[in-house]
């Protein structure tokens, strides 16, 4: 019991390290991708091809002044991006990362905790996000903040609903909440986007609208709120703020490849692992998901750069009128056909 | 139990300062917190279920639509309508009968036999929706009727009256 306990506290310190650095190194990968696509060079001053930006970038937001504006609540001002950076990195919690590990005759299970309502964690975790946004864009007292957080809240709770509902058509399916199982159905190549593809699509539109990312980055709309809510925050404040989006981006990443893409799971998995015994072979399931959690990050960046923003009634129009009658439509198609399919015996 | 007793007095420790809080949007931020105690309590009761939802629905998302509106409320000092000396009389008034309601009715008080629970793990997800749409298959969907006809009234009050418009 002890050893376990152990093994599990180096496993959360260790989700934990790679969280920030795969965060860190996104902001460097952003920067890269964006100069690709626009025909530049990007960062090359820090280090070789610039590999050091990240850190120069953070040395200089921890070495700048901190400002909390005269008119501002001073707790809540700084409770705002604490709180956005806290939620961003619990969601990590109930993830799998990989089989069972056999290392000297001790099991490890490569997840945190596997609670039997996982999903809907991730789901709670989600929803608490938008608390940070909203309490610093309040606390700022400034009428750009505000909107920003407001934005924000409206936006969050609109794709809520449609995330929820294609995820009900996925449990539909899979019948268990809990994301372990849920990984370990896929095995092979039997992943849940071959039996969910108008599901997954609902889902990565939602995740786009709950990470802030373009093209539903209105609360931080610079043509027409500034800077949104952040735009009083300065120095490590503001740099939380960043970097909770990054992290939130590789978890709803995760969550993805783990819902829909077979997490860990990979074809001729079993091969593989027969040939490299129980202690290397889950790690190569682990190095599999986190090469879809980087498709994915690549696909965000994409995005971003590819796709200009929505108008906010746009954003609206999109999120009640197309997604939510989708992702019912979604429910009740996925209920008629497992039904038919079962009648017949498949 | 000590863990109970704990949550139990954040719970009315946080609920006070929801009351007491001058300003509505601190108020609303204390409500968030008295609903996560809540939540905590239902995981100490072992009903995941309840506990997960009433973070998700409770705390993600009602909580989230107060703020929301106070938010966009302008609660400056100068705003605020000035109530009259005799109002004031009256709230004491209303207050103070209702003090003496609740203290009679606590001195009548009798302890209840404690409610056994015969499955310890009947608010797990699979047994609660397996009560749900078994036993109270009716309720539960009438329920659903009820929610459907809130969303119905509400979507007839925010559309534009065609004649003004």
């Amino acid at each position: 019991m002890g050893l376990d306990l152990i093994f599990r506290i180096v496993l959360i310190v260790i989700i934990f390290a790679i969280s920030l650095v795969v965060a860190m190194y996104s902001t460097y990968a952003e920067r890269k991708i964006a100069a690709f696509f626009q025909d530049r060079i990007g960062p090359n001053r820090a280090g070789p091809w610039g590999l050091l930006q990240p850190l120069a970038d953070g040395g200089k937001m921890f070495l700048k002044e901190e400002i909390i504006p005269t008119n501002a609540t001073p707790f809540l001002f700084i409770v705002g991006p604490s709180l956005a950076i806290l939620t961003a990195c619990i969601g990590s919690a109930v993830i799998p990362w990989g089989q069972k590990m056999v290392i000297g005759g001790h099991t490890v299970d490569l997840q945190v905790t596997d609670i039997n309502v996982g999903v809907l964690y991730i789901f709670g975790v989600v929803s608490l996000g938008v608390y940070g946004v909203m309490i610093g864009g309040w606390a700022s007292n400034n009428k750009y903040s505000l909107l920003g957080a407001i934005r924000a809240a409206s936006q969050n709770i609109s794709y809520e609903i449609s995330m929820g509902l294609s995820i009900i058509a996925l449990l539909m399916l899979t019948g268990t909440l809990s994301l372990k199982e849920i990984a370990e159905q896929q095995h092979g190549w039997n992943w849940n986007v071959l039996h969910q593809p108008l599901g997954f699509l609902i889902f990565i539109v939602c995740a786009f609208a709950e990470t802030n990312r373009t093209p539903f980055d209105l609360p931080e709309c610079e043509t027409e709120l500034v800077g949104g809510y952040h735009t009083e925050y300065s120095s490590m404040k503001l740099g939380f703020y960043l970097f909770a989006e990054y992290i939130n981006m590789f978890i709803s990443s995760a969550v993805m490849a783990t819902l829909y893409w077979g997490g860990y799971n990979y074809p001729g998995m079993d091969w593989v692992l027969a040939h490299t015994g129980p202690a290397i072979g889950p790690l190569i399931g682990t190095v599999v998901l986190f090469a879809k959690i980087f498709l994915f990050i690549f696909f965000f960046m994409w995005v971003r750069w590819t796709i200009p923003r929505f108008r906010y009634d746009q954003l609206m129009d999109l999120g009640w009128k197309i997604l939510i009658p989708l992702a019912i439509g979604n429910i009740v198609l996925t209920g008629v056909v497992s039904t038919v399919l079962k009648h017949f015996g498949f | 139990m000590s863990t109970f007793y704990f949550i139990a007095f954040l719970s009315i420790f946080f609920s006070i300062l929801v009351i007491s809080a001058k300003n509505p949007v601190h108020s609303i931020l204390y409500l968030i917190l008295t609903f996560f105690t809540f939540t905590v309590h239902y995981i100490l009761l072992n009903a995941q279920f309840l506990a997960i939802v009433n973070f998700i629905v409770y705390m993600g998302a009602i909580l989230v639509l107060f703020l929301y509106t106070l938010m966009l409320i302008n609660l400056n000092k100068e705003s605020e309508p000035v109530k009259p000396f005799m109002i004031k009389i009256a709230g004491v008034f209303g207050g103070g009968i209702l003090a003496v309601a609740i203290a009679s009715s606590l001195k009548l008080l009798a302890k209840s036999n404690p409610v056994v629970l015969q499955n310890p793990n009947l608010g797990l997800v699979k047994n609660l929706g397996k009560v749900l749409f078994n036993e109270f298959l009716l309720p539960f969907e009438v329920s659903s009727v009820l929610l459907l006809s809130a969303m119905v009234g509400a979507v007839l009050l925010a559309t534009k009256d065609p004649k003004t418009a």
